[in-house]
């Protein structure tokens, strides 16, 4: 297996952290729209973490603010009508937002990468996908045309995508999609970046070829010791591959934890819906439980916590007071380590 | 390739017939009598009107005359015409040229400057220059071609001076560039509109946050990820709008006074010689095919989605 | 049937079916298509522009005696065009000066109006009815349906849409409006034809259309309920923006001499008559070129609007 040269500025070696800095560091992140409808308010605070070579899973539905933060993080975000009021997203502890656009442009591909969840719309159909492979090496490090076919063709092959060379002058249209998620997650590749954000890479694939997918993702992450993000809606998928999870609802965290913490015992009413709405075996012939209700609007969220009008175990403290992300112990009271719940109620969650 | 080429060759027949039959039919069975118009205003003499018809074949009935037309038309022959006898194709071989030459000239001023200021509004879409493309292209499409041809030649010919208000060698290419202006001026703004559309349709594409994700500068983002997908549209009008050129240098031609095929028309119109202007019409359907052909070709080479087999 | 838990709110946390862009969220009440078109176009400040435009030019061509009390066709030679338009005189004959003829320009462009509007109504009725027609047919049917409505659609598309009039117009001695509405509907129909071909095609194969079929629904039901009304967007847009088309083609035969008789008032004509005298009274030339220019722009703006509010992509 051919690896691809390290850019020369990369730090070496990466450890899971350098001098306690984590690779990648977002602090108290906010986003709005400017909509006609009103200010939309997409991301609320968001914090999270993810070091060299570890998986973090952020969960939410659709409108949770999951795939606005990764874009807010990417420095893809539509602006306007987005917005970055207040917040810091540090890469290496050194602060992206406050950087000018030709370093953030160097560290998009080169340093963090990100693969997006519909290939076929995602990838440039007029151009061949060894063009776009090489075109990371082309415009990165200067390589002339021809190596940057080969370097493509290597790519393709580190995906294993069959008869690469062959391939390399085809177009996306020509490929299935598995392949072309492949191509994307190899795109993402090609500099080695330190992280690699994935915006629900599998959900617009065949059941069967998403496991191939992620397997690929995952043994790449390994070999090179990404960070990754991994954004979805499907829990399936991240009890495989994440190391932690973190739950968004309306623009905020609702819950963070160790993956398999989490499914265990949820802190957050949310998650325990979202567990009980998967369908299982032993539960065949019984109705399924669903969270009543829809996600907020996001000009209008409701005061207090934002969950509280779909909740069932909601007080009249829930609908006043915003929860903060409490800090989520054992009943004897020692702390778990990575545990969070934004609820006022985690305890009775959690151990009742 | 050449399959389809070959195929697409064999279908324009058809539509080739068809169309010069509707003309053909427009021409002669609509009121309006050639042979009578030959005596101007005095009584026409009916002995030597049958005569005429006679020999120009007109007596025969309109399906016989028109299979005639069609087999000389086989051997390139358009025809002659009814006054003087003159093969038609005679005096399209003059016409045609600078018709063709003044049709050109426009396409190239509507594609150069039409493509410019389109890429320019829709990358700077929301700004001052974005409002200022907008705007002009707005009073370009309103303005009729015959007025702005006549305001120009007042302003530019015969009040600054700066060309000959009429156009006194029509091959001379100098003199055309005016009238060539004023021809290409509505499609430009046609092509303007639609590049911009364009561009502004395909900036919101996940291509393109693709590749602003892949870190590449924006120069290269515009260049070769933006343009060549926004530029498929325009294809298609440009090629269609070969054909309303020449025909829209007819009112043109009228305008400065240029010898090509519009003032033919004219004469011919006034004289009712239907042979000539079913001639130029069959001409014009003939470009108006073959550019046709051309911009499925070229689509093919833009858009490799699209498989010609 | 007992109210449906799952599909209200699905198992896993999928997208919800009323997509909620994670930018921009949807309104609490969901608004029809063209109720939301609607909405959109009165928030625009050009569709207010035009249409209130538009209603005026509706209003003059319908009654020209409103805003003009002096015959339009009536010379006086000793008003002599050379007279500078009296701008002051808002409203009056001499308002905007005399022709050559010593004819009120003012009231002629009043009662030009007319003759512009019919003939972009007129026309784009007459081809929206027939072009879609026809394209509905070919794109319903399909088959040798369509071969050979499309064949048809092609021949006519083949011929130059000006000069396909002019070879018309120029066979009739006696023009009226109805000649040239009659003439330009004849060779314009497929613009729309085309359009609407296209439009019913991708519609037929829409879900909602095999839905209907399955719940069997007759060929006319599934024609007008379900496919016309999701066909017809573009087909609104192309008419409107043709519209304007079609003025200029009635001006430009006007000018060329092919198009209304001498008799009629139209601003084409007007600009011919002017184009004489454009080097010492341009206002001839000004006025009803001028009228003839905002009556356009104004049915494309219209257009614009129109689009820029039934097009979801443009959003």
């Amino acid at each position: 297996m051919t690896t691809i040269d390290k850019t020369a500025g990369l730090p070496e070696p990466r450890s899971g952290r350098d001098g306690g800095t984590p690779l990648l560091e977002v602090r108290d992140l906010h986003v709005e729209f400017h909509t006609r409808d009103g200010v939309a308010k997409a991301v609320n605070g968001v914090n999270y973490t993810v070091d060299a070579g570890e998986t973090l899973a952020v969960l939410g539905e659709s409108g949770s603010g999951k795939s606005v933060t990764a874009q807010a993080i990417m420095g893809i975000l539509d602006m306007p009508p987005g917005k970055i009021p207040q917040g810091e997203i540090l890469f290496r502890g050194e602060d992206m937002l406050a950087m000018s656009n030709e370093e953030r442009r160097k560290i998009r591909g080169q340093k963090i990468a990100m693969i997006f969840q519909d290939a076929l719309s995602a990838l440039n159909p007029v151009l061949s996908v060894g063009y776009q492979l090489g075109e990371m090496f082309r415009v990165h490090q200067g390589l002339s045309k021809k190596q940057a076919k080969a370097k493509a063709v290597e790519l393709m092959e580190r995906v294993r995508i069959p008869a690469a060379k062959e391939r390399v002058n085809d177009y996306p249209h020509q490929f299935s999609g598995g392949m072309r998620q492949r191509i994307m997650i190899a795109m993402a590749l090609a500099l080695d970046p330190d992280l690699i954000i994935a915006d629900e890479p599998t959900t617009a694939l065949d059941v069967t070829v998403q496991a191939q997918v992620m397997d690929l993702l995952a043994e790449l992450q390994q070999e090179f010791n990404m960070g990754l993000i991994l954004i979805t809606h499907d829990l399936g998928v991240v009890a495989d591959v994440a190391d932690k999870i973190a739950v968004m609802y309306a623009g905020r965290i609702v819950e963070t934890a160790p993956v398999h913490e989490l499914y265990k015992r949820p802190a957050h009413p949310y998650t325990r819906g979202l567990l009980d709405s998967i369908p299982r075996l032993d539960q065949k012939g019984q109705e399924l439980y669903a969270i009543k209700g829809l996600p907020p609007n996001l000009t209008r969220i409701p005061t207090g916590c934002a969950f509280n009008p779909r909740c069932p175990k909601a007080e009249d403290i829930c609908r006043t007071e915003t929860p903060v992300l409490h800090q989520v112990t054992e009943q004897g009271g020692g702390e778990i380590a990575g545990r969070g719940s934004a609820c006022h109620f985690w305890k009775e969650t959690i151990h009742g | 390739m050449g399959r389809y080429v070959a195929r697409r060759l064999l279908q324009m027949i058809p539509v080739f017939i068809g169309t010069t039959l509707l003309i053909f039919l427009m021409v002669n069975v609509l009121p309006g009598d050639p042979v009578a118009a030959l005596w101007g205003d005095k009584p026409p003499d009916p002995a030597q009107m049958a005569i005429i018809r006679k020999d120009l074949g007109l007596d025969l009935p309109l399906w016989q005359q028109y299979l005639n037309y069609l087999g000389g038309l086989l051997q390139g022959d358009f025809g002659t015409t009814i006054a003087g006898n003159r093969p038609v194709l005679d005096q399209m071989t003059d016409a045609f040229p600078v018709s063709i030459r003044l049709g050109l000239m426009a396409f190239t001023f509507e594609l150069v400057l039409g493509l410019f200021f389109g890429v320019l509004a829709g990358v700077k879409r929301g700004k001052v220059i974005d409002t200022g493309v907008t705007v002009f292209t707005l009073m370009v499409i309103s303005i009729p071609v015959f007025v702005l041809g006549l305001v120009s030649q007042q302003v530019f010919g015969t009040q600054l001076g700066w060309v000959s208000p009429n156009v006194k060698d029509s091959m001379d290419m100098a003199q055309l560039v005016l009238p060539a202006i004023v021809l290409g001026s509505l499609s430009l703004a046609y092509v303007a509109r639609l590049t911009r559309t364009s561009i502004a349709e395909n900036a919101r594409a996940d291509y393109m946050r693709t590749a602003v994700a892949k870190g590449l500068p924006q120069r290269r983002i515009v260049s070769m990820h933006l343009l060549r997908n926004s530029l498929i549209p325009v294809v298609t009008y440009l090629g269609t709008d070969i054909g309303a050129l020449m025909a829209g240098a007819v009112v043109t031609e009228g305008i400065f006074n240029v010898q090509g095929v519009g003032q033919l028309l004219f004469e011919a119109l006034a004289r009712r010689e239907g042979s000539i202007i079913v001639g130029i019409v069959t001409v014009f359907v003939l470009i108006y095919l073959l550019a046709n052909l051309l911009v499925d070709l070229l689509y093919a080479v833009l858009d490799p989605r699209i498989r010609y087999a | 049937m007992p109210e449906n838990t799952l599909k209200k709110d699905k198992p896993t946390v999928e997208e919800p079916a009323v997509a909620v862009a994670e930018a921009g969220p949807a309104p609490d009440k969901p608004r029809s298509l063209a109720a939301d078109a609607w909405a959109d176009l009165c928030r625009k400040p050009l569709f207010l522009l035009s249409g209130l435009l538009i209603l005026f030019l509706l209003l003059v061509s319908a009654f020209p005696g409103l805003f003009s009390s002096t015959d339009p066709t009536a010379g006086d030679l000793s008003k002599h065009f050379l007279t500078k338009p009296e701008l002051s005189h808002v409203f009056q004959p001499d308002w905007f000066g005399y022709d050559n003829q010593g004819r009120s320009i003012y009231a002629r462009v009043v009662y030009g109006t007319r003759v512009s509007i019919l003939v972009g109504v007129g026309v784009t009725v007459l081809v929206t009815v027939v072009g879609g027609l026809m394209g509905m047919l070919a794109g319903y049917f399909g088959g040798i349906w369509d071969t050979l409505l499309s064949r048809i659609t092609d021949v006519f598309f083949g011929i130059p849409f000006i000069l396909g009039a002019m070879v018309v117009l120029n066979a009739f001695t006696e023009r009226t409006v109805w000649t040239v509405i009659g003439a330009l509907a004849f060779l314009g129909w497929t613009a729309i034809a085309r359009v609407m071909r296209g439009a019913v095609i991708t519609a037929r194969h829409a879900d909602y259309v095999l839905a209907a079929k399955a719940l069997g629904a007759g060929t006319s039901r599934i024609l007008f309920r379900h496919i016309l009304p999701n066909a017809i967007a573009p087909v609104i847009v192309v008419a409107t923006i043709q519209l304007g088309v079609y003025i200029v083609a009635e001006s430009t035969l006007s000018y060329l001499g092919l198009g209304l008789g001498t008799n009629e008032v139209s601003w084409g004509g007007d600009i011919d008559t002017a184009s004489d005298h454009i080097r010492n009274a341009p206002h001839i030339l000004f006025f009803p070129a001028g009228m003839l220019s905002i009556t356009v722009l104004a049915f494309i703006m219209l257009g614009d609007a129109v689009r820029e509010a039934l097009d979801p992509k443009l959003r």
